[in-house]
């Protein structure tokens, strides 16, 4: 078949809407409701989503446009929903998304929101904007959490700091696991350190069974200290694509807004995913809290490194195709290189500019020099260029199944969404345990194809 | 405990049998901030359309709608797979600007080439009634340079709610039959409506027919193919399912080529009996039809009661909830639960109409509570009131009922396995009695107190 290197259309997105990213880091608030802005669809499908991955109740409200809607405009739906959202929910925040409908159409919904804030109810009113046409979820999850940043620490709001004993930190983790957000936390516990993680969904989208009903789910980051942020010694940020973003691009993120209007310095880092990556994270929290290594994740290091030793010939030189949110895949590639898995095709739906300096970034030249990173890709054009790469196993969320199989190699699941398994809310990627995690499915999903397809089927390895 | 209470605008969506008196409102557009459980205009298209396995479905717009909607149907083919994939013009910002009718047409082109179909869909989405590209002239264009069928589908978001996606469904699929050059009847022979292949439910169905000796001439839409679709219009008989979404199309058919039409179930045993029945009956030129078809019931009936019964032991007075997208389909649910001896203590749809409520109402006991375009505050606060032990519904139900400690079944487009004949009957019994009998509900804090044996 002739080797088409572009196509008009994309064949099986490896990517999302902005407004979905939004959504999600909406839901990472303590007592706060989503409520997009534009057609019902566009929330059931959000909520869908995100309920195959997460398997809790996820409510997503909508200002639901109809044709008037979209000729008049959307204001009184707008203000329809929030009193309606604000009588079922009684929320702290309503966090408004705009979709490509009322974006496009023109709403002026500051403008709207401005006109409502002296007759709305307690709840106060985030507003971002994503058009649906621009970006990816990750550009609308990043952007949520800025415009969060930004409404609960308004300029004028300005306080001096006061250096205290008991320094906070503020933690931007990105589009982490709910397991991944409650190891961050047990780290910083550990430190005898606070931390303020912004968003953290870990509880409010895989909380307890209930007693009673709630409406909505305990758990997430509290607004009253949201609006402390910029009373913190230092701000985290994960995700070395955002780095770049916020250095070249002259993006603004919530990090760098706290740095920009408070002076709160900004840390920025890779997911800290692999032994390296780790390692960076915990010199910057020695150098944030003063406090060394707690010979905990010492312990957790030496047995990760071990087990390293013990596994490297079944991974070395073994070849991967890694996709999902860049930043995701960069922090993955970083851990599949320093144990000598060649991710020989890096690819995400993002397209960002910087993925493959991001890449290269975390990567030894040897292996950066076999990889193939592709930008703004779909599972069509992936899955072609892997059957030429001949790789042994797939890494990357749900979407790729499809693709794996065909290529009859092993699909081992990491990151969002995951939603053809119960328990993708509960894979650890970062710190120490996590890459073991990683490293042992790996090596397990290597050796599981590798012994059914075997003549003799060894029963030691 | 905060008691949940209804919106005011809600009032009327939300009945109780014995103790309100009114007519339930229905067939309206959701309340801004509710948070309905019904999707849009393009999902009532998409689901419609979407088991049509040779044919392309592309969707004109950013995209989200794409993705969300990329292999979410349990719909099987037994041949091509391509509707299982997700394409997208994937609109960006200079698209909104200069028009995406370029952008659409050359997608359609390359598609085409690459995947060979026998036809295409190009879905318009809410962006694309704002800037206004005529997808129509566009598929004319491609229509005429590909040669194969290509179908706009007027399935904007916000142009009303998922029923008028349907519409817009059966309009295209009628352009299609329509398409069909041969208008000899064939005898005894049929087209099976609002059947969907979910779970390979399509091919349970007609294998009856088959064994009836009735010839089913095209699917719409399960395990659907473009040229079955061409040749429907010579079949004697439309026999419609799922009535909500494809009623449109019966009366377009009937008008159109004279071919009358029935509503039925093929969901417990009931109601496909009576749909075999009734087919039987309409072929009563040829007796041997009925002979068989008794044959048929007799037969699959005898096999799967010593196991129903089984299982009836154990659900006798167990309450159930049901929410489901048609109401027809909630009729069928209520007889196949009456027959497992259990309590149909809530009934809801999101696009029931004031017949189909009529028809709940009659059905149901005194103290059901009746539901129209519920959200999940509702649901959840009767499911609770009542205390029911089973939700019936779909994915977004499902994580309401397990939190408070419900089984589940999926009664939705994304199950797996097939529910409809009696072979289905048996593993809807099988799902409900895994789920109301599994020991985990004795350690759920909501319920332990209730259910901790004595």
């Amino acid at each position: 078949m002739m080797h088409k290197p572009f196509y008009t259309a994309t064949q099986n997105a490896c990517k999302n809407c902005t407004p979905l990213g939004a959504a999600l880091a909406f839901s990472g608030i303590e007592k706060a409701i989503p409520l997009l802005h534009g057609s019902q669809g566009c929330s059931t499908y959000m909520r869908r989503y995100l309920i195959s991955h997460f398997k809790e109740p996820v409510d997503i409200a909508s200002s639901n446009f109809s044709e008037e809607t979209a000729i008049f405009g959307g204001g009184a739906n707008l203000k329809l929903a929030i009193e309606n959202i604000e009588k079922q929910y009684a929320p702290t925040m309503i966090g408004i998304a705009t979709t490509c409908l009322s974006e496009t159409i023109g709403d002026d919904v500051p403008m709207i929101l401005e006109s409502l804030s002296k007759t709305a109810g307690k709840a106060a009113l985030v507003h971002v904007s994503t058009p649906s046409y621009t970006g990816t979820h990750v550009d609308g999850f990043h952007q949520a959490v800025k415009a969060v940043v930004d409404r609960f620490n308004p300029v004028s709001n300005k306080k001096q700091y006061k250096p205290k004993k008991k320094q906070t930190v503020n933690l931007f983790p990105g589009m982490l696991s709910n397991e991944d957000i409650r190891h961050l936390k047990e780290i910083f516990h550990d430190l005898d350190t606070r931390v303020i993680i912004l968003p953290d969904y870990s509880e409010r989208l895989e909380g307890p069974s209930w007693v009673e009903y709630q409406a909505i789910q305990d758990g997430g980051t509290p607004i009253s200290w949201i609006e402390k942020m910029n009373l913190s010694a230092f701000s985290l940020e994960f995700g070395n694509v955002l780095e770049n973003q916020v250095d070249q691009k002259g993006l603004t993120s919530a990090g760098s807004l706290l740095e920009t209007r408070f002076n709160v310095p900004c840390i920025r880092a890779g997911l800290p995913i692999g032994v390296k990556a780790t390692d960076t994270l915990f010199q910057h929290l020695e150098y944030i809290t003063g406090k060394p290594l707690p010979d905990k994740y010492s312990s957790q290091k030496g047995r990760l490194i071990d087990a390293y030793v013990d596994g490297n010939k079944y991974v070395s030189q073994r070849k991967a195709v890694l996709y999902g949110e860049e930043d995701f895949v960069v922090g993955m590639a970083g851990f599949l290189g320093e144990v000598g898995i060649i991710p020989v095709l890096c690819a995400s739906g993002g397209k960002s500019s910087f993925f493959e300096d991001a890449l290269r970034s975390v990567l030894p030249e040897n292996i950066f020099d076999q990889v193939r990173v592709h930008e703004n890709m779909d599972f069509a054009r992936m899955e072609e260029r892997a059957r030429f790469l001949k790789p042994d196993l797939v890494i990357g969320n749900s979407k790729g199944y499809a693709m794996a199989r065909r290529l009859k190699i092993p699909l081992v699941r990491v990151g969002f969404p995951i939603h053809d398994r119960v328990g993708g809310t509960r894979i650890l990627h970062i710190g120490y345990k996590g890459a073991l995690h990683l490293f042992d499915t790996i090596i397990n999903a290597l050796l599981h194809m590798q012994q059914d397809s075997s003549q003799f089927g060894y029963s030691y390895m | 405990m905060e008691t949940i209470s209804v919106l005011k605008e809600r009032e009327h969506q939300v009945f109780q049998k014995g103790k309100d008196d009114f007519d339930i409102a229905c067939e309206k557009t959701s309340l801004a901030g509710s948070v309905s459980q019904r999707a849009c205009v393009f999902c009532g298209s998409r689901v419609v359309l979407y088991p049509i396995a040779d044919a392309l479905h592309l969707i004109h717009g950013p995209i989200g709608c794409a993705s969300y909607t990329w292999d979410i149907r349990g719909a099987l083919s037994s041949g091509p797979e391509l509707h299982r994939n997700s394409f997208s013009t994937d609109l960006s910002e200079t698209d909104i600007i200069y028009g995406g009718e370029k952008k659409l047409e050359s997608a359609l082109l390359e598609l085409i080439d690459k995947y060979d179909p026998k036809a295409a869909f190009a879905y318009s989405t809410c962006i694309v009634g704002i800037i206004g590209d005529d997808v129509e002239s566009v598929c004319k264009s491609v229509e005429s340079k590909t040669g194969i069928p290509v179908l706009p589908v007027h399935s904007e978001g916000f142009k009303g709610t998922k029923k008028d996606g349907y519409t817009a469904a059966c309009e295209a699929l009628f352009n299609l039959v329509d398409r069909g050059r041969t208008k000899r009847k064939l005898p005894q022979s049929i087209n099976i409506l609002g059947e969907f292949n979910i779970g390979g439910e399509t091919w349970i169905i007609k294998d009856y027919y088959r064994r009836m000796g009735v010839r089913v001439v095209s699917v719409m839409t399960g395990d659907g193919r473009i040229n079955d679709l061409k040749m429907a219009r010579r079949a004697s008989l439309n026999v419609v399912q799922c009535s909500g979404s494809m009623t449109h199309l019966a009366k377009k058919m009937e008008d159109a080529y004279g071919i009358p039409f029935i509503r039925v179930s093929y969901f417990g045993i009931e109601d496909t009996s009576d749909a075999l029945y009734r087919v039987a009956r309409f072929f009563n030129n040829n007796p041997d039809i009925m002979k068989r078809t008794e044959k048929l019931v007799r037969n699959q009936v005898r096999s799967i009661i010593p196991s129903l019964s089984e299982m009836k032991k154990d659900l006798v007075g167990k309450r159930a909830a049901i929410y489901v997208g048609g109401a027809f389909k909630a009729f069928s649910l209520i007889k196949a639960l009456k027959h497992l001896g259990m309590e149909v203590v809530l009934a809801g749809s999101q696009t029931g109409s004031k017949e189909d409520y009529k028809v709940l109402r009659e059905m149901c006991n005194p103290g059901t509570v009746i539901l129209d375009d519920a959200n999940p505050l509702e649901l959840a606060k009767y499911i609770m009131e009542k205390d029911a032990d089973l939700f019936i519904g779909g994915v977004k139900e499902r994580p309401i009922a397990y939190k408070l400690g419900i089984g589940f079944c999926d009664h939705n487009h994304e199950r797996k396995i097939p529910l409809a004949g009696f072979i289905g009957m048996e593993n809807f019994a099988r799902e409900v009695h895994q789920t109301v009998t599994s020991p985990i509900w004795q350690l759920v804090p909501r319920r332990a107190s209730v259910l901790t044996p004595k």
